[in-house]
């Protein structure tokens, strides 16, 4: 059993995010792994001997490392980083990423659900779609038995329960497993642990097919009308006519 | 010729694909709406209102609904018809047809547009990125390009004097590789989270599952979609489909009704874009109140029965 993991670094969650000149300023942000990417780490551990067979893939530039060695701490067996500064579109990252699946030849490969630095959760399905590889998205059960895969998915209206066979891929996403901790001695493991240098080069990948123009922080004024509600009724009152009347929402 | 891909539920379109179709009609130019699956031809009728064209196809492949045939089938008649534009819609589903429509195509993708103008050869968009702190705009310049709009962000399309033609097409699918042997479908008669011009979300605030009574009765009153936080949802007080944030939904409706909510960042990037924000919180430090238009500070039990009775009084 073979197993892929597509990782990403990105600014933490609670992280401010800053701008200058029509460019997003990572200086000073503090950074971590993709937590949408992390639930397939944790899954390809569950899944694997102990982390054999499993590799953890990234696309983007060299302060990337810190994220691919987190997955190495939490147990993956090696890694590739294609190093690049140039940003990528998903559908020239889906030729780059069936390449190196056609090297790897993983039967499994996570991705996570929406990326939290482009918020696109287009990959997974770009990948399976160049590779012609079944795909569940938004996946939060997975079981496998032989090459049998039983998931059970977020739809837009539900839930559903489906059956496929490998290889596949598999979108990522909160419920489907809680991420473990990296313990010490595998942080200290890790460090041995291979970690493969490529280039878009290597691919013969020289440009993306969108181009990020400008990036700004947009935010609404906000009206901050804050009303007393110790009377009840009253404030009720209030704020249901200046939804009429004022907001005209109601 | 812009193709635009219209989400619908047998017998109507989504409000999304009257969004599209309305985007379609901004951007100008030739418009074939394209009906996909059971009811297609009951909702031909209604499409050929907004497109100078509408392509139906029924083939019994695309169901139970098969992400993998859709796109198929939309990137075959975007070649066929000549589009230079493809719209789907910013849903889940829509967000995962539009990729492989791209990859299929090798044309580029724009994810999740909130506004879209044409440019020299090519389309300029914009969306929302690092969890909706962001909004960024990006171009592609190509003969064909593939485009997901957000829904709730476009105005909807006008009616035209003149009625589009009404073909019907044939497809040449295979049987998906994908069996669905279970399927839970979150019953409500409420109106789509995503598509809601009105929201009301409880969050742990609530306390219990019971008290989401007071979110419901005040959603039903105003006619609006019911949402839920995380931290709700994970609490098991209400299923995951309501769950609004970064692992949830993303909506912008016209009004989002905070209630016991406190404004994490996760929450946050599902629903900081709505266009009115109203929070109801007993502790006036929250995160959310300081993206609050309205706000009562007060106890959300004695709160939401008064709110709901005057919401009521209005409608009446």
């Amino acid at each position: 059993m073979k197993i892929m993991c597509l990782i990403r670094q990105v600014p933490d969650a609670e992280a401010r995010v800053k701008t200058a000149n029509g460019t997003v300023d990572l200086q000073g942000s503090s950074m971590a792994l993709d937590g949408m990417d992390e639930y397939g780490v944790e899954q390809a551990l569950r899944m694997s001997e102990g982390g054999a067979g499993t590799v953890a893939v990234a696309v983007g530039p060299q302060r990337f490392e810190d994220a691919i060695r987190r997955t190495l701490a939490m147990g993956l067996e090696r890694a590739i980083h294609i190093e690049t500064d140039l940003v990528l579109d998903v559908v020239t990252t889906s030729r780059l990423l069936k390449a190196i699946a056609l090297e790897e030849q993983p039967d499994l490969i996570f991705v996570g659900g929406q990326h939290a630095d482009t918020d696109s959760q287009a990959m997974g399905a770009a990948l399976s779609e160049a590779l012609g590889w079944n795909l569940v998205t938004w996946t939060t059960e997975l079981t496998l038995e032989g090459q049998h895969v039983t998931a059970v998915h977020d739809v837009d209206d539900g839930k559903e329960t489906v059956e496929l066979e490998l290889p596949c891929v598999v979108t990522t996403q909160q419920g489907l497993n809680e991420p473990r901790y990296p313990t010490l001695p595998n942080i200290m493991k890790s460090k041995k642990k291979e970690l493969l240098k490529k280039s878009l080069n290597d691919y013969g990948i020289s440009s993306t097919m969108v181009r990020v123009v400008n990036q700004e922080i947009q935010q609404r004024a906000r009206l901050q009308h804050i009303i007393d509600g110790k009377d009840a009724a009253a404030a009720a009152e209030q704020l249901i006519v200046l939804l009429h009347t004022e907001a005209k929402v109601i | 010729m812009i193709l635009v891909h219209c989400e619908h539920d047998g017998t109507r379109l989504r409000k999304s694909a009257l969004e599209m179709l309305g985007a379609a009609q901004a951007l100008g130019g030739e418009i074939t709406a394209l009906v996909l699956g059971r009811g297609s031809s009951q909702v031909a009728a209604e499409a050929a209102k907004y497109a100078s064209q509408v392509l139906i196809a029924e083939d019994a492949l695309l169901e139970p609904y098969s992400a993998r045939n859709h796109a198929q089938a939309i990137a075959d008649l975007a070649v066929q018809a000549e589009a230079s534009l493809v719209l789907t819609s910013g849903s889940r589903a829509g967000r995962e047809v539009a990729p492989r429509v791209a990859v299929r195509l090798d044309a580029p993708y724009l994810e999740d547009a909130t506004q879209l103008e044409l440019i020299d050869g090519g389309l300029r968009v914009k969306h929302y990125a690092y969890l909706a702190r962001v909004t960024e705009t990006l171009e592609a310049i190509a003969p064909l390009i593939v485009v997901s709009v957000k829904p709730n962000t476009q105005a909807v399309a006008q009616p035209s004097a003149n009625l589009g033609e009404v073909f019907e097409v044939e497809l040449e699918l295979t049987p998906s590789p994908i069996q669905v042997v279970g399927r839970t479908q979150e019953k409500t008669s409420r109106v789509a989270l995503t598509e809601a011009s009105l929201v009301v979300t409880g969050g742990r605030g609530m306390g219990s599952p019971e008290n989401f009574k007071l979110i419901e009765d005040f959603a039903d009153v105003l006619g609006a979609g019911v949402g839920a936080t995380r931290a709700a949802v994970d609490a098991g007080w209400r299923p995951y489909a309501e769950q609004v944030g970064q692992t949830g939904k993303t909506v912008q409706p016209n009004a989002y009704f905070a209630i016991g909510v406190s404004g994490a960042v996760q929450h946050m990037s599902g629903m900081g874009k709505s266009k009115l924000i109203v929070a109801v919180n007993k502790n006036a430090d929250e995160p959310i109140m300081k993206v609050a238009d309205y706000a009562i500070i007060g106890d959300l039990n004695a709160v939401m029965p008064a709110l709901i009775a005057a919401a009521k009084k209005l409608k009446d």
